[in-house]
C-alpha cells in the first residue's frame, strides 16, 4: 500500500480513536445511569425512539467503529499472522461492510423500531 | 567477608555458534567494578580464544559492544556486572547476540540491514551551500535545534532496534534508530530534501508501524527517545499526505 495512503489511514485511525474514547464513555455512563434507574427494555426503547440526538450520537459511534476497527485488524493480521495484500484487503472490506450494516441496523432498531 | 565474596567466581553462559547454536557455560573470576565487556574479554583471552565479539572504544562512544545481557539489550562496556546480577543469589550472567539481527558467529551479528535502513530512511544530509558560501547560522536555542539536540547523540549501537517488537513482527520496519536519524534531519533547517525524506519514512514499514510502546526509549543507553521523534514524523507525514505532498 502506498505510503501516503498509510499515512492517511493512520490519521483516520487517530481521529476515530479520539471519537471512540468519547463515545464509549458516554455510552457506558448512559448504560450505568439507565440500569441504576431500573429502567426496563421497553422503557428504554420508549425514550430512544424518535430521539434524534440519540440517533445522531450512535450514528457517529458506529461510524468511528467502522473506520477504526478494520485499520487495527489489518495491523494485527500483518504483524501476527503475516497476512498481507489483496486477500487481506478484501477480507477487511467485508468486515467493514458487516460492521456498517450491523451497526446501522442497531441504530435503526432503537430509533425507529 | 567482602574479600571472600569477591572470590566466588561468576557463572557466565555465552551463545556459541551461528543462527543454530547453544549456550556454553564458563566461570570467570569476579573483580570490583567489572563490566560485562570485561567478562567477555576474559573468556576470550583466558578460556577460549575462538570466541567472537565486537568492541572498540570501551567507553560508550563507538556503539559496537551491544549484546543481549540476561535477555535485555545493553552496551556491555558500560554495564557493570553488579548491576545486572546479584552475587548473593549467585545469578548467572547470560550473554547472547543482539536480537532482530542475523547472527554471524557467537556474539557478533550482521548489522548491514540495520545500517541499510538508515539509508532507506534517507539518513543522509542534503545541503545546498558550497564551500564559497557563508556558514548557515542555526541558533542553539531555536526549537528545531533543540529537537536535533535531543536526537543527535546516537552511537548506532542497535540496542533500540534489538529491543523493538515491531521489528520482530515486521522485518521490513525501518526501526527506531533509522527513524530517529531521519527525525534529526527533518529538524535540520539547512536540509533540502525534506519531502523526499517524509516519503521514505511514511507508511507501514516506516514511522506509521510504530506502536509507541517506548521500549526503545527505555533501553537507549544514550537517553535518546526515538519514540518521541517517530511520533513527530507520524504527525508531519500525515499532514503532508493530506496536503497531497507525499504522492
Ligand atoms: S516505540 Fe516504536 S520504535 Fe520504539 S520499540 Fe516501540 S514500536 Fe519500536
Ligand atoms: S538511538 Fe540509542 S539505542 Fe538506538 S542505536 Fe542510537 S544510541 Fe543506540
Ligand atoms: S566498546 Fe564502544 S560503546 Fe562499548
Amino acid at each position: 500500500m502506498k505510503a501516503s495512503t498509510q499515512a492517511k489511514l493512520w490519521y483516520a485511525q487517530r481521529i476515530s480513536a479520539m471519537l471512540l474514547a468519547l463515545c464509549v464513555l458516554v455510552h457506558l455512563v448512559t448504560i450505568l445511569y439507565a440500569m441504576r434507574g431500573g429502567l426496563s427494555a421497553a422503557e428504554i426503547l420508549a425514550r430512544t425512539r424518535g430521539n434524534f440526538s440519540f440517533a445522531i450520537f450512535y450514528f457517529v459511534f458506529v461510524l468511528s467503529v467502522v473506520v477504526h476497527a478494520p485499520i487495527g485488524l489489518a495491523r494485527i493480521a500483518e504483524e501476527w499472522m503475516q497476512w498481507r495484500g489483496r486477500s487481506l484487503h478484501i477480507a477487511l472490506l467485508l468486515v467493514t461492510l458487516l460492521l456498517t450494516v450491523l451497526g446501522l441496523r442497531a441504530v435503526w432498531g432503537v430509533y425507529v423500531g | 567477608m567482602v574479600g571472600l565474596s569477591l572470590m566466588r567466581p561468576l557463572k557466565v553462559k555465552i551463545w556459541r555458534g551461528g543462527q543454530q547454536g547453544a549456550f556454553v557455560a564458563y566461570e570467570v573470576p569476579r573483580l570490583a567494578s567489572q563490566s560485562v565487556l570485561d567478562v567477555v574479554t576474559y573468556v576470550q583471552r583466558s578460556l577460549d580464544p575462538s570466541l567472537s565479539y565486537r568492541f572498540s572504544c570501551r567507553v560508550g562512544m563507538c556503539g559496537s559492544c551491544a549484546m543481549s545481557v540476561n535477555g535485555v539489550a545493553r552496551w556491555t562496556c558500560r554495564t557493570h556486572v553488579a548491576k545486572v546480577t546479584d552475587e548473593a543469589r549467585d545469578d548467572v550472567l547470560e550473554l547472547a547476540p543482539l536480537s532482530n539481527l542475523p547472527i554471524i558467529k557467537d556474539l557478533t551479528t550482521d548489522m548491514s540491514e540495520f545500517f541499510d535502513k538508515w539509508a532507506k530512511a534517507k539518513g543522509q544530509f542534503t545541503g545546498t551551500l558550497t564551500r564559497d558560501d557563508e556558514f548557515s547560522n542555526v541558533k542553539p536555542d531555536s526549537p528545531e535545534r533543540k529537537k536535533v539536540d535531543a536526537a543527535i547523540e546516537c552511537i548506532g549501537c542497535g540496542v533500540c532496534y534489538a529491543s523493538c517488537d515491531t521489528v520482530s513482527w515486521r522485518p521490513d520496519y525501518l526501526g527506531p534508530a533509522a527513524l530517529n536519524r531521519a527525525w534529526s534531519l527533518v529538524n535540520d533547517v539547512r536540509d533540502a530534501a525534506q519531502n523526499d525524506r517524509l516519503k521514505s519514512v511514511a507508511g507501514d514499514s516506516g514511522c506509521h508501524a510504530c506502536h509507541t510502546h517506548t521500549t526503545c526509549s527505555e533501553r537507549c543507553p544514550k537517553g535518546i527517545e526515538p519514540t518521541a521523534g517517530i511520533s513527530g514524523l507520524k504527525r508531519l507525514a500525515a499532514r503532508a499526505a493530506i496536503r497531497g505532498e507525499l504522492d
